[in-house]
Order: C-alpha cells, then structure tokens, then sequence
C-alpha cells in the first residue's frame, strides 16, 4: 500500500474534523475522496501532503511517516491544491522551470522537463505568454503540469474540476487518466459523483468526518441495489406522505422519492396504485440504473435517522 | 546548505522577476518618492529654515520614505503568495521554508536600491551637492542596506500573519508614516516636546542623521553608532520574528 492512514483524527478548536479515518491505496491505483463540502477531503489530503499535521493517526506515504519524516514524504509526491498555484505574472514556462530548479534538476533539466510538459499539456503556444492571459482551463494544465516536474510517486489532486467548463473537465479526466497509464498513484477528491465513478478504482464517500463507505464504485451502486424508481411529487407534503407509503430515500430540495425497483411494469403499476389510493399522484416517474448519487443520498439520508 | 542556497536563489529569481512585472507597484516606488521630494523641496522647503540648502538636509529623509513604501509592497507580495495556494505547493515539494521569504525580502532590497539610485540621481539633478568621498558613499550605502534588510524582513513577518493582502497594507502603514516623525524633514528641535521624545529615540532619526552626515559633512557623533546598532538589532528582530510568524502561519 503506498498511502496508509489508520485512526486518522484532527479537530480544530472543539470541532472534529476528522473523526478516525482509516484508508488504504494501492500502487498505481486511483482512489476517490467524495463528499460534500465540510466532509473533511481537504483536511485529509493537507495532512497526508504533510502540509497540515494531524492529532492522531498512523500515516505512511511511500513508506515514509508522513509526520516523522515530513521531508522524504515531500520528494515522493506533488499537490494539486483547489485553487490553481500558479504565478500569473510569471509565464508557463517560467513557472515549470522555477518548479523544476526547486525540484533539483539543474538548469537545463529544467528547461527540458518544462519544454516536454508543455507540449503533453497543449501549452506550447501559451508557453511564453503570462498565465494571467490563460483561461481557467489552461491554468488548471499548468498547474497539473507543475506537479508532474519530479515525476512523483503520488499526485494529491484537491477538487481538480471544481468550476471547470464540461470541455476542460473531459481533457482533465484525460490527462489523470494518461498518468495513471504511466503507473503514477492518484488520490483526489471531488464533489461529483460522476468523477469518482470515471476514474477511481475505490471510492471512499465521507460525511461529517467519518467514512460513510468505502469500496468500487459497483460495490458502492450494490450497497442501494437494483434499479431505482424515482418519484417527483409537487410539494413536501406529497413527498411526506409517499415516503411514509413506500420508504426509499428523499430528497427533499428536488421534491423526488426513490424507491427500489426490479424494473418491472408490475411493480411501477403497484406503486402508482397505493400512491392513487393515499391522494399523492406523482408529476413525473423516471427509472434508472443505480448511479453514485443514490448511494450519496442513501449514506448521507441514512445519516439523519436513527437506524 | 547548498541546497538551501540554490533553492533561495531561484526564489529570489521569481520574486525579481514578477517585481519587474508588477510595474505598477515599480513605478509607484520611485515615482512616490520623487514627487515627494519636488514637493518638499519646491514647496515646504523654502519655510523650513535647517541652516542649509533645503535639499541638501531632504534626501536622506526622501531615501528613508522610499523603504517605507518598499517595505509596504514587500509584505503585500508576502501576503499575496500566503494566501494564493502558491505556499501549499511550495510547501508540499522538499524545499527550505525560509526561501520563499528570503527570496522576497531580497527582491525588495534590490527594488529598493534601484529606487534610491533613481532618487539620488533626481536630487543632484535638482540641485542636491554631497560633500562625501567614496568611503563615506560606502559607509552612507552600506547603512541603508542594512537598514533596508531589517526593514523588508520586518515587512516580510508583517506579510506572513496578515490575514488579505489589504490587511497587509494596512499594517505596513506606520512604516510609511514614521518618518515623518523623525528629523527626515525638519529638524526635532522645532517639534513639541512629546513628539520630540518620539522622534529623537526612533530608530530612523540616527540612520537618518548619519547618512546625512556622511553625505553631507555635518558632524554625526555618536548617532553613527546608534544607527548601526538599531540597525543590526532590527534586522536580528526582525529575522527572527519573521521567521517565527512564517513558522505559526503555516503550521496548523
């Protein structure tokens, strides 16, 4: 395991951010924080880049104890924080090259090193232009760029697609795809379900600081079975009435129930008898195939009844 | 060692350059002070009697005010990489902590010495006659340097606790006004005695003093003294405390 973190705890002040993580990566594999804002993702990964240091835990990156030996754990691994680390007054090339003579590979390695990111990350023609002319996406290259300087065992990946279009979001998955190709190991975080599910071999979703789950993204989908039945009702009310009814998982912004389904014509006709027999008539129906975001809502609903 | 030496030295490249860059924050360095100076020479000067040629008492004073500036913008930059993720990147990869402030705080001194050349060169042009040989060229330039490196790595540990960038400016503030305290533009003795109690004993009189003094051929006395040892004590101070902030900054 190149990551190892077991008992993993950091409060700040009386509030626990992390109550007791325990994670495990493997080599060359990518493995996904996922969880909402708050959940504790980035405390996790400033710790394990050394940056932040933890309460308690056992924690070892490339062998290394990430609290005892901060500075072998820093020449194995590179950070991708949430907001793109860039210098914008200094140009592309600029920025690689600085990293790369921080890096300890001498002048001409670095500009060597730089001249071939550039071309990977299709920047060649940005290159001696200031970042701040880049667009959003363009940054978050450079900054991807930045981090690959050393060739580092591990990439701590922080949100790497938080505010990207659709467009720089799929050269993005491409280009953590292409280093994983390269037997690099990849440990980030991300809001979006869809993201862990495209890339990460295991998904740890965490909420309010504890794992919630842990697994594939297919173990993850098996944990709310089969198909889903989703129910759009036009106020809470309804909505109230049709979970009493049925059970499922509610989501209350979007006014939806989700039942479990075996995707049978019999079984929509009976859910929509009992709903006309209880006075709720829902405004739409769809079914689906189980995706990430019914086990987010299904750990996170679960989360706030008493079981 | 070397290491800390390299990695230091491509900090101080970055920080030169995006200063080059920055040409805002570069123009306003050496235009400020200049204006400054038109303006004490042109306009205050001729009611300030100091029992010499106005210009002549000023430059110093007008060299003191550009550090004050220099320092301001040293911590904004300071605060400006704190703040902006370029510290967590720095941090994260197997660098020396102190290069990322070392390489600031000799980007200012360096900004600093252009801006004062500039400034000296102006003077002479306006009618500014130093009496000094060149050992009191090299002992006038020598304490402004050291004055300077206390003042940036002072503005350097003001830059590693701000909070914003703004808060930065706004705490780097007194270094902009404490000159005007000092005998930079008129000389103690006509200020009321609580304020003169504050301008003979700030640090900035003796350095103040003795570069006029070296520049000038007015008697310095024991000030030269006294401004080495602020001086020296500052820029100790100074290291430590940044050092220390920079530590509590980053450790969480």
């Amino acid at each position: 395991m190149i990551v190892e973190a077991t008992g993993l705890r950091k409060a700040y002040g009386s509030t626990a951010v992390l109550d007791g993580i325990d994670l495990e990566v493997a080599e060359g594999s990518v493995f996904a924080l996922l969880g909402p804002n708050g959940a504790g993702k980035t405390t996790t990964i400033r710790i394990l880049s050394t940056l932040s240091r933890p309460d308690a835990g056992r924690l070892r990156v490339a062998g290394f104890d990430v609290v005892r030996e901060p500075a072998a754990v820093r020449g194995v691994i590179s950070l991708t924080g949430q907001y793109a680390a860039v210098d914008a007054e200094q140009t592309g090339r600029e920025n690689l090259v600085m990293v790369g003579r921080l890096m300890r590979l001498g002048r001409p390695g670095a500009k060597a090193r730089a001249a071939a990111l550039l071309e990977r990350f299709d920047l060649v023609d940005a290159a001696d232009r200031r970042v701040k002319t880049y667009s959003g996406g363009m940054r978050r290259r450079l900054d991807l760029a930045m981090s690959l300087v050393a060739a580092p065992k591990v990439i701590f990946l922080d949100e790497p697609t938080t505010g990207l279009d659709p467009a720089s979001r799929t050269t993005m998955w491409d280009a953590i795809r292409d280093l994983v190709r390269t037997g690099t190991t990849i440990f980030l975080t991300t809001q979006y379900l869809e993201e862990a599910d495209r890339l990460a071999d295991r998904i740890m979703v965490l909420a309010g600081g504890k794992v919630a789950a842990h697994g594939t993204a297919d173990d993850l989908k098996a944990r709310v079975g089969g198909d889903r039945l989703d129910l759009r009702f036009t106020s809470a009310a309804a909505l109230d009435v049709a979970a009493h009814l049925l059970g499922g998982f509610t989501d209350h912004e979007r006014l939806v129930l989700s039942v479990a389904s075996d995707g049978s014509a019999a079984h929509l006709h009976t859910v929509l008898d009992d709903l006309r027999a209880a006075a709720v008539v829902p405004a739409q129906v769809s079914s689906h195939r189980p995706t990430l975001d019914d086990v987010f809502l299904a750990l996170t609903a679960r989360e706030g009844v008493p079981a | 060692m070397s290491h800390a030496i390299a990695d230091s030295m491509t900090m101080i490249g970055r920080s030169i350059r995006l200063g080059k860059r920055n040409v805002d924050t570069l123009i306003m360095s050496i235009v400020l002070p200049l204006l400054m100076m038109a303006l004490f020479v042109y306009v205050f000067g001729g009611a300030i009697d100091t029992g010499t040629e106005y210009i002549n008492y000023v430059v110093p004073g007008i060299i003191l005010l550009c550090t004050g500036y220099g320092a301001a913008s040293t911590a904004m930059s300071v605060t400006d990489d704190m703040t902006s993720g370029m510290i967590d990147r720095l941090r994260s990869m197997p660098i020396r902590g102190f290069a990322v402030l070392t390489g600031h705080v000799v980007a200012s001194v360096a900004r600093n010495a252009l801006s004062t050349t500039i400034v000296v060169g102006a003077a002479v042009a306006m009618g500014f006659r130093p009496s000094a040989s060149p050992l009191e060229w090299a002992a006038a330039a020598g304490l402004l340097l050291l004055y300077v490196l206390a003042l940036s790595w002072l503005a350097a540990g003001l830059g590693a606790v701000a909070k914003s960038v703004e808060s930065a400016s706004a705490l780097s503030f007194f270094m902009l006004f404490l000159p005007y305290l000092s005998s930079a533009f008129v000389p103690t003795h006509t200020m009321p005695s609580f304020l003169r109690g504050i301008s003979e004993h700030e640090p900035i009189t003796p350095v103040i003093e003795t570069v006029r003094g070296l520049l000038t051929g007015v008697p310095i006395g024991d000030r030269g003294w006294i401004a080495l040892a602020w001086s020296v004590g500052l820029l100790l101070a100074s290291f430590v405390l940044a050092t220390a902030l920079y530590r509590r900054r980053v450790d969480d």
